[in-house]
This record gives structure tokens, sequence and C-alpha cells, in this order.
């Protein structure tokens, strides 16, 4: 399995059809290698002018950086090295920065069965716990909306609820994330591509690309997406040292994050952790390319729906009805 | 030698003048250091020193962006009549329109860089060395044509006052095609910086097509009316001439301009209110408020009530053409706009959000200071373009009188 694994990495960061749009692959190595000084010392002027401005972490190699779907692999070994060596020193911990690329084949979905759910908010602590939020300011990216019966209207909808028991008489609830839209009207926006749905469908945000306009976050319907207004803040005790680069490594400050449906996990095999900590199982996952898996039979079988088809973002989230 | 002599009279122009001009610079040094002291804090802590949440992801910055876009377009309504029809009482003011909107671009620049979280990456947009994610991103799109507006309004008057102080005539063969190409150009970079918004369906309140239009109409109101002030500013302050009647066809302009956006704005009410949608929530915050939050509501009317009344002084002769009411509807109009286009444009974009929730966003101090540092940079570098334009265009300063006060340094010669 990680034999497979790593000859797959090694694919999705070269293969030439994954850069052709950026640039035709004949072009590249030279249009790489020729500019290369005159842009080192015109950045170096450029840092000069932004080294009074204090901005947080920032050495010289991570502000050359490059776009993660344009890094070699030698460029993302040095990359993942660097990382590890900043967590170390800010946690005290050895971090795995994991590179899996898309396994072959998968095209990852999700499921929540509505009737199930009972608003208990375990999802969203879970989450935050694995995919290291911001404790302070705080971030979560499941929000549960309570809706009273019979009303379906989000207008009229509460995530503040707090009662001693849930659920509820009365209520049903409907937890909301990023739905890793087919057609993702936020990565279409990006000015710089630092948001891009990977091959297996996974939504994700190059975290060190990103400029922090915000412009994805504005184009979001579902209130996906999420933004470092501080620095982000995770005790050391609670920072989970097993990451992905686009997931769930620590995030800097002033950029944007959103759910990867947990890609270091769903990456080598396992569930998302939401879907692990649901006391109900009223969350399901799983390759809607393989007819046979759990997520494709409850689309064929089950009453389902997804949140604002008429906008056409065809979300790979679906929500159904167990009975 | 002669580009020394250029250069240095130049600066000395720029250091010398009535003390007017000495305390006018100051007060916009020093409100611009104010305004970087403030823009260091928000480097130093990150956006959470504004109002700005993951709710209301843009505010005051994007506001004033889109309003002062409105004021670089409208240098196009001086180029059009100037030009196109040979009107000449505003062909001899118009490259002070073009002055405007280097000064406004320049803002526009300042505000979206304020805005952006990483100031550090932004070589990520430049084509070559970052990614500039075209032809997807309405935003990629806005930077091409802005700097390219930019170009163009500083490569035409440049060509035209580097001739003139060389004292040869302008070669109009050459700098027409540049001329005709800024008008599409200019209606191109507010068009353009509608779309970013009006692309969202996410976004019920900008997704509407009249949003492009509306831009347009209300930019064309704003812009000549900071025109028109600015023009009696520079004839009171230095010995260049600007016709009345120059003025009065643009406020005349402005009257169409303003009848339009009027119009507009009753068309988009209609459909909103008519067919009463959820659609409607985000129009409903703007003017009455919703679940009691309206924090806009009362700007909102105000500058409402500042277009209606304007409106009513531009289309009237005798108010248009009296300075006193004149120049009471332009400070309406602008303050007016830069409500409409500005706050109240940006925000009920976000309210409620996409889900329903209701969080609201009053700006923080820094914010405002940051934004009023930006507007007196902006007013600076205008007020320095004006200080060498204005004698070259009148023909003092050229290559002869430069050489004749090298020649006798004393400036024996009056």
């Amino acid at each position: 399995m990680s034999d497979t694994q790593d000859s797959l990495t090694k694919k999705a960061f070269t293969s030439p059809d994954r850069t052709a749009p950026d640039q035709p692959e004949g072009s590249r190595p030279s249009s790489r290698q020729a500019p290369l000084p005159d842009r080192r010392t015109f950045l170096a002027g450029v840092v000069g002018l932004l080294g009074t401005m204090a901005v947080s972490s920032c050495s010289w190699q991570e502000f050359f950086q490059q776009n993660f779907q344009k890094m070699t692999k030698k460029e993302v070994e040095q990359t993942v090295e660097r990382l590890r060596a900043e967590y170390k020193q800010k946690y005290g911990k050895d971090f795995v920065v994991g590179t899996q690329g898309p396994i072959d084949g998968a095209l990852f979905g999700y499921a929540l069965d509505i009737q199930r759910c009972i608003g208990c908010r375990r999802c969203v602590y879970g989450c935050v716990e694995e995919n290291n939020q911001s404790r302070d300011p705080q971030i979560h990216y499941i929000r549960v909306l309570r809706f009273r019966d019979g009303n379906m209207d989000p207008e009229e909808s509460n995530i503040y609820y707090d009662p001693e028991e849930v659920p509820e008489k009365g209520y049903y609830y409907m937890p909301v994330q990023c739905q890793h839209c087919a057609n993702a009207p936020c990565t279409k926006v990006c000015p710089v591509r630092a948001t891009w749905t990977e091959p297996d469908g996974l939504v994700v945000v190059d975290y060190n690309w990103c400029i922090g306009c915000r412009y994805c976050m504005a184009a979001c319907p579902y209130m996906g997406r999420w933004f470092n207004f501080a620095d982000p803040v995770i005790p050391s005790d609670q920072v989970n040292p097993v990451t992905h680069y686009l997931g769930n490594r620590p995030r800097m400050r002033n950029v944007v994050e959103k759910c990867t449906f947990c890609i270091q996990r769903v990456r080598v095999g396992k569930y998302p952790k939401c879907v692990e900590v649901c006391p109900v199982g009223a969350r399901k996952f799983g390759n809607l390319l393989d007819p046979n898996s759990e997520i494709s039979v409850i689309i064929r079988t089950k009453r389902v729906f997804r949140l604002k088809e008429d906008l056409n973002t065809q979300p790979k989230f679906y929500y159904f009805f167990s009975i | 030698m002669a580009r020394f002599g250029f250069i240095s009279e130049v600066g000395r122009r720029l250091v010398t003048g009535p003390t007017a001009y000495y305390a006018w610079v100051g007060i916009l040094l020093i409100l611009a250091a104010i305004g970087v002291t403030a823009y260091v804090k928000q480097l130093q802590q990150g956006l959470i020193v504004t109002g700005m949440t993951s709710y209301v992801s843009w505010g005051f910055y994007i506001g004033n962006f889109t309003f002062l876009v409105g004021v670089a377009a409208a240098a196009v309504l001086l180029i059009i009549p100037a030009y196109l029809y040979d009107f000449g009482p505003i062909k001899d003011i118009v490259l002070v329109g073009e002055a405007l909107a280097v000064s406004a671009l320049s803002m526009c620049m300042m505000f979206v860089t304020a805005d952006l979280g990483r100031p550090d990456r932004i070589w990520h947009l430049l084509p070559g060395l970052g990614i500039l994610n075209l032809p997807r991103s309405m935003l990629g799109w806005d930077i091409v044509v802005l700097n390219g507006y930019m170009f163009l309004n500083l490569f035409i008057p440049g060509y035209i006052l580097w001739k003139a102080y060389n004292e040869k005539p302008a070669d109009m063969r050459f700098i027409l095609p540049f001329i005709l190409l800024s008008i599409p150009w200019a209606v191109s970079i507010h068009t353009v910086t509608a779309f970013i918004y009006n692309g969202l369906a996410a976004r019920p309140f900008w997704n509407a097509s009249i949003l492009a239009p509306r831009f347009l109409a209300s930019a064309f109101c704003s812009g000549p009316a900071l025109v028109i002030l600015l023009y009696q500013v520079v004839r009171k302050y230095s010995r260049f001439h600007v016709k009345d009647e120059a003025l009065f066809k643009i406020a005349e302009m402005i009257s169409i301009a303003m009848a339009i956006n009027l119009f507009l704005l009753c068309a988009e009410f209609f459909k909103e209110l008519y067919s009463d949608t959820h659609h409607l929530s985000p129009l409903r915050y703007l003017y009455v408020g919703i679940h009691g939050k309206g924090a806009l509501v009362s700007w909102i009317w105000f500058a409402t009530a500042f277009n209606v009344v304007a409106f009513v002084i531009f289309i009237i002769p005798a108010t248009r053409k009296n300075f006193a009411t004149l120049n009471f509807g332009c400070v309406l109009i602008i303050v007016g706009i830069w409500i409409e286009k500005g706050m109240g444009l940006i925000i009920p974009g976000f309210i409620p959000a996409p889900l329903g929730e209701v969080w609201e966003y009053v700006p923080t101090t820094i914010e405002i200071l940051v934004a009023l540092g930006i507007w007196s940079i902006g007013l600076l570098i205008l007020t320095l373009i004006l200080k060498i334009i204005l004698p070259i265009e009148m023909g003092e300063f050229t290559k002869r009188t430069v050489a004749s006060t090298q020649f006798r340094p004393t400036g024996a010669k009056a």
C-alpha cells in the first residue's frame, strides 16, 4: 500500500497534465531556470522593503516558496523538511507533513443522514482537534444548523443552540461544512490559484501561496472557508502532529483555510475525523466512483438532496433520509 | 544635462510655494504618517485589528476601493468631449482630469494592498514570477485593467506634457490611438470591478446584471463632481484658466448620469420588492435593518436623500450655473455616492451570511486611520502632480525657462 502511495505521490506532483494549464510542458524547464537570478535579485529588493514590516515567521525559503502544484519533487521535500523543523521548534513535537497524492480511481463523496443527526456537535470539536484549527480566535469548519420542525429556511435556523440535552423535541439538525463542489465557485475566483480541486475531488488551499484577499470567502455559498485574522493559537499538548501539506498542518496568520475531508486521513485509507466521531453513524464517506461503496449505495437507494442545487455548484456532499 | 535640468527644476518647484501650499502638504504628510503607523500595527497583529470577520470578509477598504475606481473611470467623461467632439473648453483642462485618475488609481492600489492579508506575497500575482489566474479570476482581470489604465493615464499626459516642455506640438497621429483606447479602457475598469462582485452567485445582492451599469452611472456622477471642485481649486490657486462653460458642461453630464443612476436604483427596488424573495434580505438590511440590526440604515437614507437633492440641483439650469448651489450639489453627490458605492454596496453583500446569520460590521479606528492615510497620500500625489503639470501646460515651465534660469541663477529674468 505504501509503495503504491509513493509512486502515486510522484505521479501527482510531476504529471504533465496537472501542470499543463499553467504553462506548456516543453517551455517549463527553461522558463523556470532562466529568470531565476533576476527573480532573486528583484525579490531581494522587495524583501528589503518588507523586512521592516514584521510579517510573521518570514524566512527566505518561505518567502521564495513556489505554489505547491508547481514544485518539483525535490522542492516539495525541502519544504516539508523546513516545515517540520519550524513546527518542532514551535510545538516541540516531531511532525509528519504528508504529501500523499490522490489515489487512482478515487473521487471522494460525503453523505449525512439528517434523520439520525442529534446535533451533539462532536463532529465540530473532533474536527478542530484533528485539523489543528486555531483555538483563539476560534475557527470551526463544521457548523450545525438547528431547524424547527417543518422549516428549512437557513435564515430562521440557529447555530448557537445550547440546551441541557440533545436532541431537542421539535427540532432537527443539519451540519454544514465545505461541500467540495464539483463546480466550485471559490477556486474559480482565486487570483493566484492558491486553491484548487484535487483529482480525487478534494478542494484544498496552499496556505503558503494564499495572498489573503478573501475573494474565495465571498464566493462560497456555504460558509465553507475561514480566515486566520490573527496568529492561530493551538496549545502544544493539543496539536495534532500527523498532518498533510494541503490539509491540517499548522497555518499562519492572514490566510484562508477550510475543510479538506481530512486529506491527511482519507488519502491513507482512513475515514474523515467527523465520520469517525459521530456517535449515531449519521456521517458516511466513500468513493463515488466505486458503485459498491456505501456512499454510492446511499445515493442510489435513498432520497438525497444537496444544498442550494439552484446555484449549480454540484456539491459532493449529500444529505439523505435513512428511512 | 537637459534631463538633469528638468529633474532639478521639478524638485525646486515641489519644495517652493506659498504658505498655504506648505500647510496643505504638511497636513497631508501628518495624516499619511498616522495612516502608515496604523497600517504597521495591522501588519504586526493581522487583520484582527479590523472589524472584518469570516462573515463580513470585506469592509471599509474594499468599499473605498470601489468608490475610487469610479472616480478614476470618470476621467473618460472628460476625454470623450475633449478629443472626439473637439469641445475646446474641456480640452484645455483634460490633463487635470487625468492627473485625478492617476491619484485615484494609486489610492485604489493602496486600498487593495491594505486589505490584503499577505502583502509580502504580492509577487504571487506577477505573471512569470507567480501565477495570475487568468482568464478565470475577475480579480486577476481587474489587476490587468487597472494597471493598463494607470499606464494610459501616465503615458498620454506624459507625452503631451513632454512635448509642451520641449515647446513642440504633440503628434496627434501618434497619440490619438492611445486616447481612443483609453475611452473603452475607462469603461472596462469599472465594469470589471463590478464583475468582481457581480459574478458571485453566493451573494444575491451583487448577483444582479444591473450592477455594472449602475457602477458606471454612479461613477459618472461622483468622478466629475470631484473634477468640478478640483478645477475651482486649481483656478483659484494658480494662474491656470478654467472656463465656467467647461464646468457647466460637466455638471450637465452629471445630471444625465444621476438620472440614469436613480432610474436603475428604482429598477432594482422594483424587482426585489415585487418578487419579494429571500434575495430581498440584504436590501432590507441596508434600508430598514433585519433582526433588529441595521448599522447602515441612517447612512443609506442620507445617501439617497443627497443623491436626489443633488439631482434636482443639477437638472435645473439656474442652480446648476450658480457656483454656490453647484458646489453644494457636488459635495452631496460625492458623499452620497461614497456611501452608496462604498459601504452601502459591499456590506449588504455579506448580510445575511450565506447560511442566514446576521453578523454586522463596523470599521475600527485602525481601519479609518489607514483609510485616512491612503486618502492623504492620494491627495498628496495629486497635489504634487498638479504642481508640475500646470506650469508646463501654461508654458511657464519649459526647456527654455529651465535653461534661462540655469544660465542666470540669480533669476534676473522675470
